[in-house]
C-alpha cells in the first residue's frame, strides 16, 4: 500500500454556508496499482484529487479526514496535515499530477526544455540537458522537440509531454485527471499504451480520474465509483463492469451502447445529478434509482464489504438480512 | 442506401480556406447524402472534416468546389426558405440558447422567425415533442435554470419549431453527461421515426453511432474514405483507418488484457492539411501502404453488403 486515504472531506466554503464536495471518502490505492475514479461532472472526482495533492484553492479546503503517503523510504507522511514547504519536497518525488489541459497547465511562453529544466533542477538533477531528452523518448517524443514551445505541438503531443513532465523525478504516485479527455480516441489509446508500457517499466502507481467507465474498465485494476461526493461503489474493474454492485454503476455502465454486442434499446439514468447544496435525507441516488424501496429515502446506506467488493446501497442489507 | 432523392446532399464538394498565406485543404471531393427517415453518422478525428462539411451542408461558407443540393436542386444561397428546411444542432447547450430570456421566448422567436404560429399551444406542443414535460412549467424557466440534457432538448425544439426535413447534430451529446447522453440520442431516434427528419450525427463516438445511425460515414484529413450500412462499417470494415477507429474505441468487452492497447500504440498522428501527403492522406499511417497509395486518390470499390471504401487494397481485388 502506498495511499491510504481515511475519512476525507472535501468543502467550498461560502458566505451562504459550506458544501461537502467530497464527503468522507476512504481507499488504499496500492503499489504498483491503475485505480479508477468514475462518476458524472459533480460527482466530486476532480476535487478528491486536488484534495490528495493539496492543490485545493479557496474556497475549497480540506476540512476533515486524512491522507496517509507511504513513501520507499522514510516514515508515512499525512499529506493533509503538512505545511506547503513540507509538501514541495514531495512533490513530484512521491507525487505527480497530469491535468486534462496540456494546453492551460504548460508555460505558453516557455520553450519545453526550460519547463523542463524548472522541474529537475528544484528537485536537484544536475544532467537537466539528458534527463530532458530521456524523459521525451520515454513518451515517444523526439529529444529535437524539446526546443518546442507548447503551441508548436499536437494536442496528444502536448498531453505526452505533460506526462513525460510528471514521471520528472520518478514519483510513486501519478495522479491524472481526465489526462485523454481533450484528444481523440486513436491517440488516447497511444497514450493509455504508454501509460501502462511505463507503470510495467517504472513500477508507478496511478489514481485514474475519468466520466468515460467504458475506458476504465479496460485500463484499471480496481475503481471507485463516484455519486453526489461519495464513493459509493469500490471493486476489481471487471468485476464493477460484469456485475455492478449499485444500481448506479449499473446505470453508469448500461449508458455505454456497445461497440460489438448485439444492439439493444438502452435508457441512461433518468433524472439528474444531485444538487450538493441539497442532497436528499437518504441515499443520493435514490430519487433516480430504479430499485428504491422505502428504506432509501430514510436512510443513507454505508460503504459495506459485499462479497466482491464495497458497495453503499441498501438492496445488500436485504441480502444480508435474508441470509442471515 | 435507398434510391430516393436525398433530402440534403454534397455532391463532389472541395472546401479549400485561404489564410493569406496559405491554403488549408479541408475537404476533398466529399459526398455525402441524407435521406427521409434516415440518421447518418459522420466520424473521424477533430480536423478530419466533420464539421466544416456541416457547415457546408448548413450553408454557412460557400464550397470551393461541388454542390450542395436540397431535393436534388442546387443551392446557390442560404436565405429563410433553406434555413426553414435545414437545422443546426450544436455541441455545448450553454452557450447555444440566449442566456437572459425564458425558454419560451427561445423557442418562440423560431416559430416567429418562420412565420409560424407562435402561441403557448405550439411552443408547449414543441416542449413535450423533447419531453420536456410538464411543458407549461419548463416555458418559463430560464436556461440557467435548466440541467444540459435539457437545454439540449430546448436547442431540439427550437431548430423543429422551423418544421426542418434536415437536422444537422454537431457532436450534439459530447458535452453531456454520461448518464443523460443516451436520452438525447434515443429523442433524436424517435425524431427520424415520428416526424421523418432526415439526421445527421456528427460524432468521434463510434459506439453511439452504431447505436444510433443506420449509415456511418468515415473521414479522414478531409477525405471520405469509407461508409455504408452501420453494422457492415462497425463489423467488417474495409478501410484501414476505421479498423483503427473501431480498434481504438474504448470497448469494456476486451477487458483484462492490455494488448489492445499496444496493438495501435504508435501509429503517429493526422497530417496537416496545409500540406497534405499525396494520394491516400492516411498513406503516412497506413501499415498496408504501397506506392500506388502514395500519389493516386483511390476509386471507389462497393461491396455486396452495401458498403463501399476508397483504397488501393480492394481494388486490388
Amino acid at each position: 500500500m502506498i495511499l491510504d486515504v481515511k475519512g476525507l472531506n472535501v468543502d467550498y466554503i461560502s458566505a451562504a454556508g459550506a458544501v461537502r464536495a467530497v464527503n468522507d471518502v476512504s481507499f488504499q490505492l496500492r503499489r504498483g496499482e491503475i485505480l479508477g475514479v468514475a462518476g458524472e461532472s459533480g460527482c466530486g472526482k476532480s476535487t478528491l484529487i486536488m484534495g490528495l495533492i493539496r492543490l485545493l484553492r479557496p474556497p475549497a479546503a480540506i476540512t476533515g479526514g486524512e491522507v496517509w503517503l507511504h513513501p520507499r523510504e522514510g516514515r508515512p507522511v499525512d499529506i493533509a496535515r503538512r505545511t506547503d514547504k513540507e509538501l514541495r519536497k514531495l512533490r513530484w518525488r512521491s507525487i505527480a499530477v497530469v491535468l486534462q489541459s496540456a494546453m492551460d497547465a504548460l508555460n505558453p511562453v516557455a520553450r519545453l526544455s526550460a519547463q523542463f529544466a524548472d522541474v529537475l533542477r528544484e528537485h536537484g538533477y544536475r544532467n537537466v540537458e539528458e534527463r530532458t531528452a530521456e524523459l521525451l523518448e520515454m513518451v515517444g517524443i523526439s529529444p529535437d522537440r524539446a526546443r518546442s514551445y507548447p503551441h508548436e505541438m499536437s494536442g496528444g503531443m502536448r498531453q505526452r509531454a505533460m506526462i513525460a513532465l510528471a514521471l520528472a523525478c520518478d514519483p510513486e504516485i501519478v495522479v491524472m485527471d481526465e489526462p485523454t479527455t481533450a484528444v481523440d480516441v486513436v491517440m488516447q489509446r497511444q497514450i493509455l499504451a504508454q501509460i501502462l508500457e511505463l507503470r510495467q517499466k517504472l513500477g508507478f502507481s496511478v489514481v485514474f480520474v475519468t466520466h468515460d467507465l467504458s475506458l476504465l474498465v479496460e485500463l484499471a485494476d480496481r475503481i471507485a465509483i463516484m455519486y453526489g461526493g461519495r464513493i459509493v461503489e469500490l471493486g476489481e474493474a471487471a468485476e464493477i463492469y460484469r456485475s455492478p454492485k449499485h444500481p448506479y454503476t449499473k446505470g453508469l455502465r448500461d449508458s455505454f451502447p456497445p461497440l460489438h454486442a448485439p444492439v439493444t434499446r438502452l435508457s441512461g439514468i433518468p433524472g439528474t445529478p444531485p444538487d450538493l447544496r441539497n442532497l436528499p435525507h437518504g441515499c443520493a441516488f435514490e430519487p433516480r434509482c430504479p430499485s428504491r424501496f422505502d428504506e432509501c429515502a430514510q436512510r443513507r446506506p454505508e460503504l459495506l464489504d459485499v462479497g466482491d467488493g464495497l458497495a453503499a446501497c441498501h438492496l445488500h442489507d436485504r441480502e444480508r438480512t435474508a441470509h442471515a | 442506401m435507398p434510391e430516393e432523392t436525398p433530402v440534403l446532399a454534397a455532391e463532389n464538394v472541395t472546401k479549400h480556406f485561404d489564410t493569406g498565406t496559405q491554403t488549408v485543404r479541408a475537404l476533398e471531393n466529399v459526398t455525402l447524402r441524407l435521406y427521409r427517415g434516415r440518421i447518418a453518422a459522420l466520424v473521424g478525428e477533430s480536423g478530419s472534416g466533420k464539421t466544416t462539411l456541416a457547415r457546408l451542408l448548413a450553408q454557412f461558407y460557400p464550397v470551393t468546389s461541388g454542390e450542395i443540393k436540397l431535393r436534388g436542386q442546387t443551392v446557390s444561397r442560404a436565405d429563410k426558405a433553406f434555413y426553414g428546411e435545414v437545422q443546426l444542432v450544436f455541441q455545448d447547450p450553454f452557450a447555444s440558447l440566449n442566456s437572459l430570456r425564458k425558454v419560451e421566448h427561445n423557442v418562440r422567436r423560431a416559430l416567429k422567425l418562420h412565420g409560424h404560429e407562435s402561441g403557448d399551444d405550439q411552443v408547449h406542443e414543441l416542449l413535450g415533442k423533447v419531453n420536456l414535460t410538464p411543458a407549461a412549467e419548463f416555458a418559463r424557466k430560464l436556461p440557467h435554470e435548466l440541467s444540459g440534457g435539457q437545454r439540449q432538448r430546448v436547442a431540439i425544439a427550437r431548430a423543429l419549431a422551423v418544421r426542418p426535413a434536415v437536422l444537422l447534430g454537431d457532436e450534439p451529446i459530447s458535452m453531456l453527461d454520461v448518464s443523460i447522453r443516451l436520452d438525447v440520442l434515443n429523442l433524436l431516434a424517435r425524431l427520424r421515426e415520428e416526424e421523418g427528419l432526415a439526421l445527421l450525427y456528427i460524432t468521434h463516438d463510434i459506439a453511439s453511432a452504431r447505436y444510433l445511425s443506420d449509415d456511418i460515414y468515415v473521414m479522414y484529413a478531409g477525405q471520405m474514405v469509407e461508409g455504408g450500412p452501420a453494422e457492415s462499417v462497425i463489423q467488417e470494415p474495409k478501410h484501414p483507418y476505421t479498423r483503427l477507429l473501431i480498434d481504438s474505441s474504448p470497448d469494456p468487452e476486451r477487458a483484462g488484457g492490455s494488448s489492445a492497447f499496444t496493438a495501435t500504440a504508435k501509429l503517429g498522428e493526422p497530417p496537416s492539411l496545409v500540406d497534405p501527403p499525396p494520394g491516400c492522406r492516411f498513406h503516412p499511417r497506413c501499415p498496408f501502404a504501397m506506392d500506388k497509395c502514395k500519389t493516386d486518390f483511390p476509386p471507389r470499390t462497393e461491396f455486396s453488403d452495401g458498403s463501399w471504401t476508397n483504397c488501393w487494397l480492394h481494388e486490388e481485388a
